[in-house]
């Protein structure tokens, strides 16, 4: 194993490129297509065995560089997709127009995101993998409120709020896992290889003390990947960032997500069935949804579900699935939203009810959306045919029938719900008379370069390279998996054609309503609020006088009665009562929660 | 040759029906190949792909729209104030 100290890890390229971004003004545009990319060959060009650490606080090093057995594949098309990301945005107006005012705040924020999650990919210790971890919340939330409305300022708040609580669950854990660990005198208690807790750790969970560790980081990582019902901020916020935004949103949060649970968590059989839920709920949520981007939002959560379904599996075939599932997931899922963001930018509306007919007049848009809507639903010839089909042929070996009945059922509803009904009712069903040209030549660019990825990748002997970074290669002479087999084809071809034919049998129940659909983000949006407004609010006003009382005159009462200093003998400003309780109490609890759960 | 034209669509539909016909026939194709493996039994049966795409998808839309949707949808200004 090689060692070196001081050298940062390759995000950190992007992360500091992208601050500097703005400085550059004129310059700023093109540097920012060059970056992902010194990015990705830094990636490269860094050997499988080197580690680097860095002291911190004296007493620890924290490993920031190190290659865990996802890595490369992670890393490697988060870089890529920073790229085609940052070709999408490029401010082609200028950066004065609002375009140009905007990609200066948004683009940024995006590279510190993407960088951050690059980071996450390569931390070789838990604190390390946090920090970048909390990084990225930073970077998306930025990249939510660029788009400037007062929608995004609003889902942007809500989202910022859900992954700091999701954040703080994972501390939690980690600092109840830092404690134990020194409890019985382990020397590097941050070390990444004291969370693996993976199948076995995870069979011996009880509700004793040491293992809320292992369910605290579980769920806080579960935030991130949109779990249901963590995850309604996916829907809720993705949808209302800028045409550019959401492209950069799709790829981060929930993929490295699905890499720390790779490494944190394979083979929990509870993550089974946590992707089984993922994968259903994304269809049914899609189905009814008339808002495209959101269609697309949904279908991101469907499409974890079948990679946190592998993880839980946890056989080699199905961890390689599920990353090379991620690898391709992210390509397609930006040229979908791309393609929406197009039409989107193009025409200003993004409700199916608004939109059909765009085929007349926006044919690379069309073409390049419907490559991805062919490569979400696994069509052979393309990426999702020769990745998800891992994972599916994993729950067919471990004989697991509910997972397979349910992926099965699921490849076919994402056909239903995001391989047809994302293009047919964008591009066709109705004439809207709408008739925007394609956009921009930047626009375009990035699409047909991602259009391009996911058919290459489905390529018979194409795909090698992509199986030869998976977390398990092949031995030297064998086959990793051989997708074009004549019953797969054949089997495929079969269950996503029928798919469309149910599709189109009930297109008049399927119609487009200007509807929305009830998640779990109602909690915190309409029965939080609401119990304050109509429940305890109501209670406190009617003990208002009460309070007064209690708060207010009875210690103005007893300070008066006590002693009272002459008026310009007040050097310090009094602070209620009531307000410094309210600090107490609060630090109380904290300490209460951490106190307990370190016990 | 547009979309909208109803004669279109009418022709659209008679290929994709002969298709999906095709397909289905095609089992008895697959079921001899070296490669065909049933797991589950069922899995390896004729049609089964083609039976179970279908269904699994108009389950799915009729629960959906009808149970979900029933309970669940609400107009798109909900959250509007």
């Amino acid at each position: 194993m090689t060692e070196a100290v001081g050298l940062p890890p390759p995000g950190i390229i992007l992360v500091l490129g992208g601050l500097v971004l703005p400085l550059l003004r004129g310059l700023g545009p093109a540097v920012a297509l060059l970056l992902p990319l010194l990015t990705l060959a830094a990636i490269w060009a860094i050997p499988d065995d080197l580690t680097v650490t860095m002291p911190f606080m004296g007493q620890y090093d924290l490993t920031v560089l190190a290659f865990n057995p996802p890595t490369k594949v992670f890393a490697t098309i988060f870089a890529v997709m920073a790229f085609a990301g940052a070709l999408f945005a490029h401010p082609i107006t200028g950066l004065d127009s609002e375009r140009g005012r905007r990609w200066r705040v948004e683009l940024p924020a995006a590279f510190v995101y993407a960088g951050s999650a690059i980071c996450v990919t390569f931390a070789g210790d838990i604190l390390s993998l946090f920090l970048f971890w909390e990084l990225m919340a930073i970077g998306s939330t930025t990249v939510i409120w660029s788009a400037g409305t007062k929608e995004a300022g609003r889902a942007g708040y809500r989202y910022a709020l859900v992954h700091f609580v999701g954040g703080v669950l994972l501390m939690a854990g980690i600092l109840a896992k830092v404690f134990a660990l020194q409890a019985s005198g382990v020397a590097d208690p941050l070390a990444l290889h004291h969370y693996f807790f993976g199948a076995a750790g995870f069979e011996g969970l009880s509700l004793g003390t040491g293992d809320a560790a292992a369910w605290l980081i579980l769920l806080g990582i579960l935030v991130n990947a949109a779990a249901p019902p963590l995850g309604s901020w996916l829907a809720d916020a993705y949808p209302e960032a800028s045409e550019s935004g959401t492209v950069f949103l799709s790829a981060f949060t929930t993929k490295t997500a699905v890499y720390v649970l790779m490494l944190l968590f394979a083979g929990t059989q509870l993550l089974v069935y946590v992707g089984l839920l993922m994968a259903v709920y994304g269809i049914v949520y899609a189905i009814l949804e008339n808002d495209m981007r959101r269609i697309l939002a949904y279908s991101i959560v469907n499409q974890v579900g079948f990679m946190v379904c592998g993880i839980g599996i946890g056989t080699a075939m199905a961890l390689n699935g599920a990353a090379a599932h991620a690898f391709a997931h992210i390509v397609y899922k930006a040229l979908l939203l791309m393609s929406a963001g197009s039409v989107l930018y193009m025409t200003g509306k993004r409700k199916c009810t608004d939109l059909g007919g765009l085929y007349h007049s926006m044919p690379v848009t069309m073409t390049c959306g419907i490559i991805g809507a062919l490569a979400i639903s696994s069509f052979p010839l393309t990426s999702g045919f020769v990745t998800k089909s891992m994972i599916n042929q994993a729950a067919a070996d471990q004989h697991l029938a509910l997972a397979w009945f349910t992926l099965t059922a699921a490849s076919a509803g994402v056909f239903l719900h995001a391989g047809i009904k994302f293009p047919w009712f964008v591009f066709f069903q109705k004439d809207s008379g709408l008739r925007p040209p394609d956009p921009p030549w930047n626009m375009r660019a990035a699409m047909i370069f991602f259009a391009a990825v996911c058919i290459l990748l489905g390529v018979p002997g194409l795909y090698g390279p992509l199986y030869a970074i998976l977390p398990f290669p092949a031995a030297a002479g064998e086959t990793l998996y051989a997708p074009y087999t004549v019953p797969h084809v054949i089997n495929q071809l079969q269950l996503l054609l029928f798919s469309g034919l149910a599709f189109f049998v009930l297109l008049p129940v399927l119609k487009r309503t200007l509807t929305i659909t009830l998640d779990a983000d109602w909690f915190y949006r309409r029965l939080f609020p609401g119990t304050w407004k109509h429940l305890l609010r109501p209670v406190v006003l009617a003990f208002r006088e009460f309070f007064d009382y209690l708060f207010g005159q009875l210690p103005q009462m007893a300070k008066d009665t006590v002693y009272s200093p002459p008026q310009e003998a007040r050097m310090f400003k009094e602070w209620g009562l009531g307000g410094a309780m309210v600090v107490i109490t609060g630090f109380l609890f904290v300490y209460l929660v951490l106190g307990y759960i370190a016990a | 040759m547009s979309l909208e034209d109803p004669r279109t669509i009418r022709k659209l539909w008679t290929i994709s029906l002969v298709v999906l016909a095709l397909l289905v026939l095609a089992d008895f194709w697959v079921m001899k190949d070296p490669h065909h493996h049933a797991h589950f039994g069922v899995d390896g049966t004729f049609g089964f792909y083609s039976w179970y795409g279908f269904g699994v998808c108009a389950v799915m839309v009729l629960v959906s729209k009808f149970v979900i949707g029933l309970v669940l949808k609400r107009k798109d200004t909900f959250y509007d104030d």
